[in-house]
C-alpha cells in the first residue's frame, strides 16, 4: 500500500473473550446530547473577543500567470487590519510528507494555500484580508487588483496527458519512466504494479475482456465548511481552533510553511463537521494566523460553500481501462489495469494507493497495473473515503459481471471462485491474512434479497469491495481519577461521533468498570505526543489499540500500588472486573480493591495512576464487504432509482454494532449519490459551473431507499479485540452495483459517471436500434 | 462603503413612491429566497431593498367573482394551508408545492418566482396554463397582463421602472376542466427543472376536449406557451394518438440551450415524454370534476 | 456602518440586536446573539442547516434578514428541550444514532418538529420527502427517519 508499515509498530494478538461492553450498544453517546441540543461547538461556533474576519480573493481563472498584485487600495480601506499574499509566506522546497493516505509536497502545499507565480484553478487563493466586519473585508477583496495573464488551461485527465496539452508546471517531467523524458509532461508521475507473467496469464485465458471507464471529480460534501480561528501572540506562538480530521498533521504543516518549531504551534480540533478525507490539509490556517500576527489580533476565517466547493479537494476524476482474462470455468488468469487520474492542480492522486490495490479481491496469478498521475488546472485533490477505490470497483466489478454473464455463470459464483482468501498473494506485496471475503458473498448467497421478485424494468446488481485499515503513530493516556473514573485523552479526531463512544467502551472492557464511569475526551497538540491523522478507517482500530495499552498500562500500575498497600508483590496481583486480587490464595486473605479505592489512596502509595500508549499501529485488517442493490429505470426518462440496497461486511468485530451499520449506511448513501448525479462541472473556460448544493446533487432523504445491513465477523488476528476498518469500504461497491444493476434492468452497460439520466437516455436510445435489429 | 437601505411600505401607494424615487438600484423582497441568494453570492448589491411583505393586498388570498385571487407575496405555504385554493386548483399547487423545500417555501412567493424569471420556475408554466393574470401597479396606475407576458427572458421581465406585481387572479374555469403540472430533476426534491409542463384542458359532456392550454418550462430563454401542442388535445377524447400529436407538438417547440442541468436532446425529448403524463393527470382531474 | 435596532422574541425570551441591512437572521443569531445552534452549510437555502421556526413558520434562517425579524417570534434549536428534558424528537435522535458529526441536526430536528405539527403520523416516505430540505452526508437519513417514526408515535400516544 502507500505507506510502509514501520517494523517497529505494535501489534496486539486477537484474544477470544466474553466480553461486557465490547459489541454492546450503549444507550446514550457521549457526543450525542450536545449536538441534539445545538450546544456542540463547530469550528464556526467559537468566536473571541477582538477577532477580526478573515476573507479569501481567490482566481476567476483557471490559468494565469500573476504579473502583479497590488492590495495598497485595501489596506487604505478603514476597518481592513492586514492584507497578505504570497510574499507574507516563505517559498518551500520540494519535501515530501504523509498527510492522511495521501502524500504532500511542502512545495505545492505552499502553492495551494496562496498562489504563487500562477493561480491554478477557479478559486486558488492569491491574497487574503482581515477586517474588522464581514462586509468590509468583502469590500476590501474587490479593492485588490490583481494582474492575470490568463493561459490556456486543461481540465479533463485524458486531454492533459496529450503531448500538446497546457502544462501547468513546465519543469515537470514524468517520474517512473525510463530512460528518463527530456519533454515536461503533466503526468508527474508513472506507477506500476505486477505480479507473475501478464502475457502469460492471457495466453492461458479462453474469454477476455477489455473495457473503459471515466468517472467525474466528486466532493467528500461535508456539510460544515472549513473554519479556521488563529491567534498569534507577541510571544511568537500560534494557537489555531480548525475543522480537521488530524490537528496534529496541520501543526506539523502549519510549522513547516510558516517556519516556526512545532512546539510552538497549538492545534485545538472542534467538534468536526464531516470530512470523509477532505480535512486533513492546511487551507485557511495557515493565513488566519499570518492575518493574527500582521493585525496583532485573533482572525476568523470560515469558506462559503461556494469556496469549499471550488477550493478544498474533491476526489480524482479518472479514466480507467480494465482487462480481465479467464477460463471458460470463470477462473481469472490474469488482469491488467490502467488508471489515469487526476491530481489536481499538483502531483498527488490516490494512486500510490489504488495502484497496488486494484485487484486485492481476487486471487490472481498475473497483474499488472498502471497509474498515471496527471495533473490539470483543478483544485489540488484530497482523499475521499477510500480515496479512489470506488471508481477501480465500478471497472473491476462491473467487467467481473459482464464475464459472469458471457459464461453463464452466477455472479456471486464467479466471486466465490477467485475470492481472496488467507494466503492469497496480494499484489501490494504481502500475502493476506484471515479475512471475510468469502463469508460476505456466502452470506450474501442466501440473503432474502435475492429472493424478492423484480418487475419490468428492475433490475438487480451485486458489486463487492476491499480496502486496507492504516495503523499509523498513535497516542493517548487513560488517566484514572481519584473517584475511580477515567478519563481517556485520545488523539485521533472523532471524525463522525462513533469512536468517543468505541474508545469508552475498549476502556471499560479493559478496566472491569462500566461504560458511563469512562470518558473519552478529545486532545489538543499540547497534551498529547504526535498522532496520526484520522484516515484510512484507523479511527476505532488503531485508536482503540492505543487504548488497549494505555488501559493496561494503567492496570499494572494499579496493581503495583495495591501490592503495596497489601505489602506483596506486584506480580502478585491480579486484575479481574475492576478489582485488584491477589493472585491465589497463597499470596494472602486480603479484600479486594476496587478501581476507585486503589485510586483514593494512589497519591501516597506512589503517585497518580495513569495509563499511556505512544505506539506505531501496523498489522490493520483488511475490509471486504458485498453489496446488493435492485434498481428502476424510467425508459423514457433515463432516471434511475434504487428501491432496496443491502450492505455485508466483515467488521472483525463491531465494537458498538449500531453505529457500524450507520457507518455502513452513510457510505453507501455517498455511493448512491457519486453513481447517478454527483459530478464537478467545469465550462468552457473551466470555471466551475456548479459550486453549490442545489446543483453538486448530494442525496436528499426521499432520493434514498432503506438499507439493509449485516454484520460478518471474521477477527483481525493482529488486533486484541480483531477489529478491522469499517469507515471506507461500504463506498467502494455501490458505483458498480448501481452499474451492473441497471444492465439487468434495461441491458445497458453504464462505464461513463455519473449515471444520470441524460446519460443513461442517451445509453438506451443508443442501444434500441441495435436491439430492434436482433 | 456603499449602505444597503431596507424599507418596508405598509401601503400600495408607499411602495410604488419609493421604487419610482429610487436612485440606484432598487430590489423588491418578497419572500427573499432568490433575493438573499443573489445578495449571498455578490450577484446583486442593491442600493434600496423594498420590503413588500407589509402590504396587505400583497398577502391576502381571497375569493372574488369570477375566481381566485392571492397577493404576489403569498408565501408557497401559505397556499398549501389554504385548503379550498388547493381544492380549486391542484394543478397550480402541483407547481407551487415544487418550488424549493419546506423551508424554503415558508418563504417564497409565486410573485417572487414569477418576476425572477428564471425560465425553470416551477409555478409559472401551471399558473398560465390555468389562465392566471397578473395585476401590476406603478406610477402609471394599475394594469392586468397575462402572467406569460411578464417574463421575457432569464432574469428579466417586461416590468417597467417602478412597478410592482400585486397580486394574480385566476379565472373560474367551466366544468370539466383540470389542470396538472410535473417536472423532471434528477433528485426527488430540491432541484431545478430541467423540463416542467403545465396542462390545463377542458371536457365536454361527451369527452371530447374543448379547450386546451400547454406551457413548457426550461426549454427556451422564458415559459413557452405551445398553441400547437394544445390543438393536438382539442377535439379529442385525449387518446393515444392525441397524447403522441401532443408530446410530438412539445418537442418540436423546445428551443433550449445545453447547460449543467442538460443537454438540448435530453431537454427535447423529456419535453414530450412529461407532456403526455401531465395530460393524462390534467385528464383524469377534469374527469374526476376537479378543476 | 447604519444599523437597525430590531426587536425580536427568540425562544420566549425579549431580544433587542442591531443588525446591518445584509446580514441574515443566520448571521445575527450565531454572531450577535451567540445562538450558534443553527449551522451554515451553504447560505442559498439549499442545506437546511439553519432552519428555525419564524412565527411558526419553517424557514431557513439564511434567507431571511436580520432586519425581517422585527417583532417575530423565532425559534431555535437552543429552546427546542424543556430545561434539562429533551424533546422526544432529541430523545430519539440519541436513542436511533440519527447522527454522526452532527452539524446538520439542529436543523433537522427543528425540521422534523414543524413536520410533526403538520402530520403527527406521516408515512415513512412523507417523513423523507418532508425531510427532503435538510442534507445529511453522515446517516444516509436512515436512522434519522428512523427516529422521528419512533418520535411521532410515542408523541401520539402521550
Amino acid at each position: 500500500m502507500g505507506m510502509k508499515p514501520s517494523p517497529f509498530g505494535t501489534q496486539i494478538p486477537y484474544e477470544e473473550k466474553d466480553l461486557k461492553v465490547v459489541g454492546t450498544n450503549p444507550t446514550a453517546r457521549p457526543d450525542a446530547v450536545d449536538k441534539v441540543t445545538g450546544k456542540a461547538r463547530y469550528a464556526a461556533d467559537i468566536n473571541v473577543p477582538g477577532q477580526l474576519i478573515g476573507k479569501v480573493l481567490r482566481s476567476p481563472h483557471a490559468h494565469a500567470r500573476i504579473k502583479s498584485i497590488d492590495t495598497s487600495a485595501a489596506e487604505k480601506l478603514q476597518g481592513v487590519k492586514a492584507v497578505i499574499t504570497c510574499d507574507d509566506f516563505p517559498d518551500m522546497p520540494v519535501l515530501h510528507a504523509a498527510a492522511g493516505e495521501m502524500i504532500v509536497n511542502f512545495r505545492d502545499v505552499t502553492r495551494t494555500m496562496m498562489a504563487r507565480e500562477k493561480a491554478l484553478f477557479d478559486g486558488h487563493p492569491v491574497a487574503a484580508v482581515a477586517a474588522t466586519s464581514e462586509s468590509i473585508a468583502k469590500a476590501a477583496l474587490k479593492l485588490i487588483k490583481v494582474d492575470y495573464e490568463v493561459l490556456p488551461h486543461v481540465i479533463d485527465v485524458v486531454e492533459a496527458m496529450q503531448p500538446d496539452a497546457p502544462l501547468l508546471n513546465e519543469e515537470q517531467f514524468t517520474k517512473g519512466v525510463e530512460p528518463a523524458p527530456e519533454k515536461p509532461s503533466n503526468i508527474a508521475a508513472r506507477m506500476t504494479s505486477k505480479l507473475g507473467d501478464i502475457e502469460e496469464g492471457f495466453k492461458n485465458a479462453d474469454l477476455i475482456v477489455e473495457r473503459e471507464f471515466n468517472t467525474k471529480a466528486a466532493h467528500q460534501g461535508y456539510i460544515e465548511p472549513h473554519a479556521s480561528l488563529a491567534i498569534y501572540t507577541e510571544g511568537g506562538n500560534a494557537e489555531v481552533w480548525t475543522s480537521t480530521q488530524g490537528h496534529f498533521l496541520i501543526r506539523a504543516q502549519l510549522a513547516k510553511v510558516l517556519e516556526m518549531d512545532v512546539s510552538r504551534v497549538k492545534v485545538t480540533p472542534a467538534e468536526l463537521g464531516g470530512g470523509f478525507g477532505g480535512k486533513n490539509s492546511i487551507y485557511l490556517e495557515p493565513l488566519a494566523i499570518v492575518l493574527s500576527k500582521n493585525s496583532g489580533r485573533p482572525v476568523k476565517m470560515v469558506m462559503t460553500r461556494d469556496e469549499v466547493f471550488r477550493a478544498s479537494g474533491p476526489t480524482s476524476g479518472t479514466n480507467i481501462i480494465i482487462k480481465i482474462g479467464v477460463t471458460k470455468d470463470g477462473r481469472i488468469t490474469a488482469a491488467q489495469a490502467i488508471l489515469n487520474y487526476q491530481s489536481g492542480c499538483f502531483p498527488g492522486s490516490s494512486l500510490p494507493l489504488c495502484t497496488p490495490t486494484v485487484f486485492t479481491r481476487y486471487d490472481i496469478e498475473n497483474v499488472l497495473v498502471i497509474g498515471n498521475d496527471v495533473v490539470c488546472n483543478r483544485p489540488k485533490v484530497a482523499a475521499y473515503r477510500a480515496p479512489g477505490a470506488p471508481m477501480i470497483a465500478f471497472g473491476v466489478e462491473t467487467v467481473m459481471d459482464e464475464i459472469a454473464e458471457e459464461l453463464k455463470i452466477d455472479p456471486i459464483e464467479i466471486r466465490l471462485t477467485n475470492a481472496a482468501k488467507e494466503g492469497t498473494q496480494t499484489h501490494f506485496g504481502p500475502k493476506l491474512g484471515p479475512i471475510g471475503y468469502i463469508e460476505t458473498l456466502e452470506a450474501a448467497k442466501v440473503h432474502d434479497h435475492l429472493k424478492a421478485p423484480l418487475e419490468p424494468n428492475q433490475g438487480r446488481g451485486i458489486a463487492t469491495g476491499f480496502w486496507a485499515t492504516l495503523g499509523m503513530e498513535t497516542s493517548a493516556t487513560l488517566n484514572v481519577n481519584q473517584d475511580g473514573t477515567a478519563s481517556f485523552i485520545y488523539g485521533t479526531v472523532d471524525v463522525a461521533g462513533g469512536m468517543r463512544a468505541a474508545y469508552s467502551q475498549i476502556v471499560a472492557e479493559e478496566l472491569g468498570i462500566p461504560f458511563e464511569n469512562v470518558r473519552a475526551i478529545q486532545s489538543d497538540t499540547s497534551s498529547l505526543g504526535f498522532n496520526f491523522t484520522t484516515a484510512g478507517s484507523r479511527g476505532t482500530a488503531a485508536g482503540s489499540m492505543a487504548a488497549v495499552k494505555a488501559s493496561r498500562d494503567a492496570i499494572t500500575r494499579m496493581c503495583e500500588v495495591a501490592a503495596r498497600i497489601w505489602e506483596v508483590e506486584p506480580d502478585q496481583v491480579v486484575w479481574e472486573d475492576g478489582h485488584a486480587r491477589p493472585a491465589s490464595a497463597n499470596v494472602g486473605d486480603f479484600e479486594p480493591l476496587s478501581i476507585a479505592e486503589i485510586a483514593m489512596k494512589a497519591g501516597f502509595f506512589g503517585g497518580t495512576i495513569a495509563g499511556h500508549a505512544e505506539i506505531n499501529v501496523t498489522g490493520g485488517g483488511p475490509g471486504f464487504g458485498t453489496h446488493l442493490i435492485d434498481v428502476e429505470v424510467d425508459r423514457e426518462t433515463g432516471a434511475v432509482k434504487v428501491l432496496r440496497y443491502t450492505i455485508i461486511q466483515d467488521a472483525g468485530k463491531a465494537v458498538f454494532p449500531e453505529y457500524v451499520k450507520a457507518q455502513f449506511h452513510g457510505a453507501a448513501v455517498q455511493g448512491i449519490g457519486m453513481a447517478l448525479n454527483e459530478e464537478y462541472i467545469y465550462d468552457e473556460n473551466g470555471i466551475m459551473e456548479n459550486p453549490g448544493f442545489l446543483d453538486y446533487r448530494v442525496p436528499v432523504a426521499s432520493d434514498v431507499p432503506y438499507i439493509d445491513t449485516q454484520i460478518v465477523e471474521v477477527p483481525n488476528p493482529n488486533h486484541p479485540y480483531g477489529i478491522r476498518g469499517v469507515g471506507e469500504v461500504p463506498i467502494i461497491p455501490p458505483l458498480a452495483a448501481i452499474s451492473n444493476a441497471i444492465y439487468d434492468a434495461v441491458g445497458i452497460r453504464m462505464r461513463d459517471h455519473p449515471m444520470s439520466p441524460p446519460k443513461v437516455l442517451a445509453a438506451l436510445d443508443e442501444a434500441a436500434p441495435a436491439a430492434a435489429a436482433e | 462603503m456603499t449602505e444597503m437601505r431596507y424599507e418596508a411600505p405598509t401601503t400600495l401607494d408607499d411602495a410604488v413612491a419609493l421604487l419610482a424615487d429610487s436612485k440606484g438600484s432598487t430590489t423588491v423582497l418578497a419572500g427573499g429566497t432568490d433575493v438573499l441568494v443573489q445578495i449571498h453570492m455578490d450577484l446583486i448589491e442593491p442600493d434600496l431593498i423594498v420590503d413588500i411583505k407589509n402590504i396587505k393586498e400583497l398577502t391576502a388570498i381571497k375569493k372574488e367573482k369570477g375566481g381566485y385571487r392571492f397577493g404576489a407575496a403569498v408565501s408557497g405555504v401559505e397556499l398549501m394551508d389554504h385548503e379550498d385554493f388547493c381544492q380549486t386548483w391542484p394543478g397550480v399547487m402541483d407547481g407551487v408545492k415544487l418550488i424549493g423545500s419546506i423551508q424554503v417555501k415558508g418563504r417564497a412567493s409565486v410573485g417572487g418566482n414569477v418576476c425572477n424569471a428564471s425560465p425553470a420556475a416551477d409555478s409559472v408554466p401551471a399558473l398560465i396554463a390555468a389562465g392566471a393574470t397578473a395585476t401590476i401597479v406603478g406610477p402609471k396606475g394599475k394594469r392586468e397582463i397575462p402572467v406569460e407576458e411578464i417574463a421575457t427572458g432569464p432574469g428579466q421581465t417586461s416590468l417597467k421602472d417602478g412597478e410592482l406585481v400585486v397580486s394574480f387572479f385566476l379565472p373560474n374555469s367551466p366544468a370539466g376542466s383540470g389542470g396538472a403540472y410535473q417536472r423532471f430533476t434528477p433528485r426527488t426534491e430540491m432541484d431545478i427543472a430541467v423540463v416542467g409542463v403545465g396542462i390545463n384542458l377542458t371536457l365536454g359532456d361527451d369527452g371530447v376536449c374543448s379547450a386546451a392550454k400547454v406551457a413548457l418550462g426550461a426549454v427556451a430563454e422564458k415559459v413557452l406557451v405551445v398553441e400547437e401542442a394544445a390543438a393536438a388535445l382539442v377535439g379529442t377524447q385525449v387518446d393515444e394518438a392525441a397524447l403522441d400529436n401532443l408530446a410530438a407538438a412539445a418537442s418540436a417547440a423546445c428551443r433550449p440551450i445545453d447547460d449543467k442541468r442538460g443537454t438540448k436532446e435530453y431537454r427535447i425529448k423529456v419535453a414530450g415524454v412529461l407532456a403526455r403524463r401531465v395530460a393524462l393527470i390534467a385528464l383524469e382531474r377534469a374527469q374526476g370534476g376537479q378543476k | 456602518m447604519k444599523k437597525h435596532h430590531i426587536s425580536a422574541t427568540i425562544n420566549g425570551d425579549e431580544v433587542d440586536f442591531l443588525c446591518e441591512t445584509s446580514e441574515t437572521l443566520l448571521d445575527v443569531l450565531r454572531d450577535d446573539l451567540n445562538l450558534t445552534g443553527a449551522k451554515e452549510g451553504c447560505g442559498t437555502g439549499d442545506c437546511g442547516a439553519c432552519s428555525v421556526t419564524l412565527d411558526g413558520v419553517l424557514v431557513c434562517s439564511c434567507l431571511v434578514l436580520g432586519v425581517e425579524a422585527e417583532g417575530k417570534e423565532i425559534e431555535t434549536i437552543e429552546g427546542m428541550a424543556d430545561g434539562d428534558e429533551l424533546h422526544p424528537l432529541q430523545r430519539k435522535f440519541v436513542e436511533h444514532i440519527a447522527l454522526q458529526c452532527g452539524i446538520c441536526t439542529p436543523g433537522l430536528l427543528i425540521s422534523a418538529r414543524s413536520l410533526l405539527e403538520k402530520n403527527p403520523d406521516p408515512t415513512e416516505e412523507e417523513v423523507r420527502f418532508g425531510l427532503a430540505g435538510n442534507l445529511c452526508r453522515c446517516t444516509g437519513y436512515q436512522n434519522i427517519i428512523k427516529a422521528v417514526m419512533d418520535a411521532a408515535q410515542e408523541m401520539r400516544g402521550a
